[in-house]
Order: structure tokens, then sequence, then C-alpha cells
């Protein structure tokens, strides 16, 4: 299967980042990790592609890493549909003090408006 | 992130104790949480998966101890409601990283519509207003049209309408 995965820099991106690539192993899918931009991370772009470099390292697999510039959400979903992916992963939110689950905004456009099933990693 | 919270101060309300017959006729107090734990998880592990919201209460025991175990720390302000020697309802005001505090209403489904979580919330930031807490807000699902009426009805406005879900807020000081 050929899989997207979407990240930019929020923790529960991170997450989904190294459950990915582990999940791809296993499968022994195609993945690609595309960077995008989220105003809500601390991490820029030379950080993150760090950490997916040092992730990939680790872990012995290869994937493409391609950064994309703009809307988050849009250009995931306009990448996805040109380059005919299966899936979309996206990390599945973060916790509020009480607990409470919240969907990131790109999760949500994504899964608004995505043609390619998507997956929310927990 | 930076919230707008209303012009107006919600209230005030008094906080805790309070006591009052329900509409079904139930004499309801309603209390500062003291130390009853197990009385909690008992009220948790009873209520309805379908008043779920957000992956809160959590379901498992396991889940609804660690989970209560966070809330009632002593920076948190937690208010419940009794019938008798049950928890019925429970609210409680946990502080996020910015000087403000996360809300969250819980009131089990044979007591709802009667009245409780009015005087649940309001005795809520009446005790939140006596420990100094001045900025409150919370998170609700768009079409959950009973909890959106009632957090405006004490004194919530909507600040972010831009996500799934809808975050109000509230000022408990001037």
């Amino acid at each position: 299967m050929k899989v997207l995965l979407g990240i930019g820099g929020s923790e529960d991106s991170l997450y989904a980042l190294e459950q990915a690539v582990a999940r791809a192993m296993a499968a022994g899918d195609d993945l690609t990790i595309a960077i995008v931009e989220n105003p809500d991370s601390s991490m820029d772009e030379g950080e993150l592609r760090a950490r997916v470099d040092a992730v990939l390292e680790n872990e012995g697999f290869d994937a493409e890493v391609v950064s994309l510039s703009g809307h988050p959400g849009s250009q995931l979903l306009e990448f996805a549909e040109r380059e005919e992916f299966d899936r979309i992963v996206l990390g599945g939110g973060e916790t509020s003090p009480l607990g409470k689950v919240q969907l990131g905004s790109i999760a949500e456009f994504v899964l608004l408006n995505a043609q390619t099933t998507v997956t929310l990693i927990r | 992130m930076t919230r707008e919270y209303p012009d107006e101060v919600a209230g005030p309300y008094e906080g805790p104790p309070r006591s009052f017959a329900d509409r079904d006729g139930r004499d309801i107090e309603i209390r500062r949480y003291d130390d009853e734990f197990e009385t909690l998880v008992e009220m948790y592990l009873q209520f309805d998966p379908e008043d779920r919201a957000q992956g809160i209460p959590p379901t498992a025991e396991k889940g609804i101890r660690k989970w209560l175990d966070n809330l009632l720390l002593d920076e948190c302000v937690n208010v419940v409601a009794w019938h008798g020697d049950d928890a019925v309802g429970h609210a409680t005001l946990v502080p996020d990283t910015e000087g403000a505090s996360e809300l969250a209403i819980f009131v089990l489904r044979e007591y709802q519509e009667a009245g409780i979580g009015t005087q649940l919330i309001e005795c809520l930031l009446g005790a939140g207003r006596e420990s100094g807490i001045e900025q409150v807000w919370l998170t609700v699902e768009r079409w959950n049209k009973a909890a959106t009426a009632l957090y405006r009805k004490v004194g919530f406005e909507p600040c972010d309408t831009s996500g799934f879900e809808l975050e109000m807020a509230a000022k408990l000081a001037a």
C-alpha cells in the first residue's frame, strides 16, 4: 500500500511518525513522509526533518521525505491525489488539561475534505 | 493561543454548599469534593457511554481512576452533586498552562434534565471564583444543543468557532 504520513511537528504528529514507520515496516508499505507547515508547532522544518531522519536511521527504514509549503491540509490532499496514495496517516489529536481529545486543525480539514482514506494514530 | 473572554463577569455565583429539590422532587446537595474518591469512581462506572464527549470520561475502571487522579489534584476545583450517599453529578476546573482553567461537567443520565446541571455549574463557577480563578474555558461538541444552551445561560460565550468542537469562555472576575 502507498501511504502518505503528514506531520507538522505537534506532539501527536511525532508519535504518529514513530507508529507509521513501525507499521510500514511490518506491513511492507511504501511510506512517504510529508512535512507540512503547522502554525501551532514550535518545530521548524529543519528540526522536523532532522527528527524524521533520526527515526528512519534508527529503524533502518527508507522512506521518501518531502516538504509541502502553503496551507497544510489542502497541500496534503492535493499531493495525495496527484501521487495516487492509498491512505493518508495523521496524528490523532492531543489532550486538553482535562483529558479531552482535541483534533488538530490539519486533521479536521483533511478528514472533511479527503477523497483518500484517512487513518488517525491514537 | 490567545482566547477572547467576555467583557461581562459570569454570575457572580455563590459557591458550595447548596441544597435544593430537583424537578423530580429529589433532594440534592452540592458540596466541594472532600476525598470521596471511591464514590466518584462508582458514579463514573455508571456513566452512560452515550454521554461521553471527546474521550471522557474513560470507560474502563483503570482509565477512570487515572483520569480522576489528575482531576482531583489540589490545584483543581471540584464540586459534587449528591443524592443521599450517591454521587450523581461532578463538575471540575483544571488549570491549563496559561493561567486559565478548563471546565467540564458530568451528570448521570437518570439525573439529567432536572435542573441539577445548572446548579452544579453555578456552584463550580462560584467555587472557582472563591479560589481566585479568573478565566474559564471549555470545548463542547457543536451538535450538543443542551450543553451549549446551559453554558450560555450561565455566562459562557463562544470564542473559537473554527473547529469541530465549539470553544466557549467565561470570566469570573473583572
